[in-house]
């Protein structure tokens, strides 16, 4: 018996990327790394509830090289899956699926999570550089 | 012809047994997130320092803890079904799997309950 070739979906080998799936690994992505901060939101609620030292010694480890760049990535993370979080729930709730309007939504979400990151690094640059 | 049970179509739970019960917990939070995170970043925007007198002042607000605890436990349901999906997903072996989802669980409650715990302690504490 002859075996005809079956069509393989999704074919990984074969599949363009767009936006459409990058997105959504995205979504994926920031939605894992915001879970590893919420060992570090819990680290800094606990300094502070530990006294001024401990608070002092946790601030000074986010405000460091490392932990402003970390925190930097945390809030591009936190304002894409809020976003795009959103975009799904339009989704849910049955809106929003034209193409057109599906390339829309994820260039807001993207850039949007861009814009509102620098807006809030530069509010704390300017709050701690009057 | 449908094979399905009268008793499990009046259900209608499915093969995993809960239905759309863990879709729709993931929306509810995610619903109720979206004030409560944009409600915490916006009042430590505000906050004329991030020094530890001015950020222990705010947090002991009865409002402020309230809202605080609130958070830390819708966040940290949210991302335990998030991420139980991701574990879902990719972790195949049966017995890993398992291991794995019974370790973030106990993580989950460990951390939700230390960070509210926390804000307790900054709310009623010395």
């Amino acid at each position: 018996m002859p075996v005809r070739a079956r069509p393989l979906s999704p074919h990984l080998d074969v599949y363009r990327w767009q936006i459409s799936n990058t997105l959504s690994i995205l979504h994926r992505v920031t939605g894992v790394a915001l879970s590893l901060g919420i060992v570090a939101l819990v680290y800094w609620l606990m300094a502070l509830a530990g006294g001024e030292d401990s608070y002092d010694a946790a601030m000074g480890v986010f405000t460091g090289g490392f932990g402003l760049t970390v925190l930097v990535g945390w809030a591009f993370a936190f304002f894409y899956h809020l976003l795009n979080g959103v975009r799904h729930l339009f989704w849910d709730a049955g809106y929003g699926f034209e193409r057109s309007q599906r390339h829309a939504s994820g260039w807001i979400a993207v850039l949007g999570a861009l814009v509102l990151t620098i807006g809030v690094c530069v509010w704390v640059w300017l709050g701690a550089h009057p | 012809m449908s094979l399905r049970s009268p008793l499990g179509r009046v259900l209608g739970m499915g093969s995993a047994k809960d239905g759309t019960g863990h879709w729709w917990a993931q929306r509810v939070s995610a619903v109720a997130l979206v004030p409560l995170t944009l409600w915490f970043l916006y009042s430590l925007l505000v906050l004329p320092a991030l020094d530890y007198g001015t950020v222990k002042a705010w947090l002991a607000l009865p409002i402020s803890s309230f809202l605080a605890a609130l958070s830390v436990a819708v966040l940290t349901h949210h991302s335990y079904l998030g991420t139980t999906v991701v574990v879902e997903d990719y972790v195949h072996a049966a017995g890993l799997k398992v291991a794995t989802l019974l370790l973030l669980r106990f993580l989950y409650v460990i951390f939700g309950g230390a960070g509210i715990f926390a804000i307790l302690r900054v709310a009623f504490g010395p």
